[in-house]
């Protein structure tokens, strides 16, 4: 109850809170997914693609690429990060 | 000289996963780099505890079948520079796990770590043994409670017998510590409860600490915020000295309601 803009107990409510919030993120992003693995199935694969097309360009080591998620409310981003000092250390 | 730490029970629901993410984050806080790995593959919970459930990209077992590089499923935590997190996979085949593969995996980690903290699935199969199996030092999370201290006693049967120490020739046997946790020292006092030093006698190993039921521990894991980086509480107290205890500091056992000065650091001198 917080009739008056405040609430006795809110300390508790506050973190109960967080911990639905949280779970209900996570768990729209699991359910469905059963048999795989932790991220999106496609990652491993998308990370395999990505790697093969950089090196048709420039030689690159087979840990250059390294992606990230970030799973949100209604987004979720992807981050890839191309290790480039790794290019310019080869051989010339 | 890294050192490989598994925080086991036999029993569930004791607080293994609970002591894991307060020890990885108790020792970080204390400038060690230090990873903890879930071992409870298809039950992932360590990420939810260490609140970086929503980063898990890669996990273990990619990183054992080789479908991505130990770098990229290390998840860096963003409050302590010195913690990583290992996450484990959600809903693979128990299976993946291999001897071979966890060994390369933790022979890396020490490269870059000085503490691997691991925290083991319940039970006696497969994956608690594949936990303990390259430990350096146990962790055995124990409640008060009968059940609990049978299912300890238990591993400490496995941790001399079913580890890569205990197989060796000549090598150490693994460090085992008692973690008593979810204790309640009015219960104990009024004899409802097992007291500390009846536990102590039972399972006969040094006390590492002894953690106080708290209201903390609930409100750290709806958070995602492990206890001990939480607001100050008996129990992130109680696990900030376990932790330095871990790293050989000499602290007296205390306990909040219990005033019996002295009685503590008998038991901590006479088993450490
Ligand atoms: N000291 C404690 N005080 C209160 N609750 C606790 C304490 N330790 C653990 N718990 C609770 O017990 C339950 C099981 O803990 P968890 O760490 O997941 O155990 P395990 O990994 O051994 O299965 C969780 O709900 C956790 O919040
Ligand atoms: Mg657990």
């Amino acid at each position: 109850m917080s009739m008056f803009g405040f609430n006795f107990r809110s300390r508790k409510a506050k973190s109960a809170q967080t911990a639905k919030d949280r779970l209900q993120i996570l768990l729209a992003h699991e359910r469905g997914t059963e048999g795989s693995g932790s991220g999106p199935d496609y990652l491993p694969l998308l990370q395999r693609d990505i790697l093969a097309a950089i090196k048709k360009h420039v030689h690159v080591e087979g840990d250059a690429v390294d992606i990230r998620m970030e799973r949100e409310d209604d987004i979720s981003s992807i981050e890839i990060n191309i290790d480039l000092l790794k290019q310019a250390a080869r051989a010339d | 000289m890294s050192k490989v730490i598994v925080v086991t029970s036999g029993k569930g629901g004791v607080g293994k996963t609970t002591s894991a993410a307060a020890i990885s984050a108790g020792l970080a806080k204390q400038g060690h780099k230090t990873v903890v790995i879930d071992f409870d593959v298809g039950l992932r919970n360590l990420d939810m505890i260490m609140g970086c459930e929503r980063r898990v990209v890669f996990d273990f077992i990619n990183v054992i079948q080789g479908d991505a590089k130990l770098k990229q499923a290390l998840i860096k935590d963003r409050r302590l520079e010195n913690l990583s997190v290992l996450p484990t996979s959600q809903t693979r085949d128990k299976d993946a796990l291999t001897r071979e593969g966890v060994g390369k995996v933790l022979d890396e980690l020490r490269e870059e770590f000085d503490y691997i903290v691991c925290d083991s699935p319940a039970g006696i199969e497969r994956g608690a043994q594949l936990a303990m199996y390259y430990a350096d030092e146990a962790v055995l999370v124990t409640n008060p409670e009968v059940s609990s201290v049978r299912d300890s006693d238990r591993m400490l049967g496995l941790l001399n017998s079913k580890t890569r120490r205990a197989e060796e020739d000549g090598a150490e046997p693994i460090n085992a510590h008692l973690l008593l946790t979810r204790f309640d020292p009015k219960r104990s006092g009024d004899g409802e409860m097992m007291t500390v030093e009846d536990v102590l006698e039972i399972l006969a190993i040094p006390l590492l600490g002894v953690i106080p039921e708290s209201p903390a521990v609930l409100r750290a894991s709806n958070e995602g915020v492990p206890v001990v980086m939480g607001d100050k509480s008996r129990a992130a107290t109680a696990y900030e000295e376990a932790v330095a205890r871990l790293t050989g500091e000499q602290i007296e056992i205390r306990i909040e309601g219990e005033d019996r000065p002295g009685f503590f650091q008998r038991i901590f001198g006479r088993t450490a």
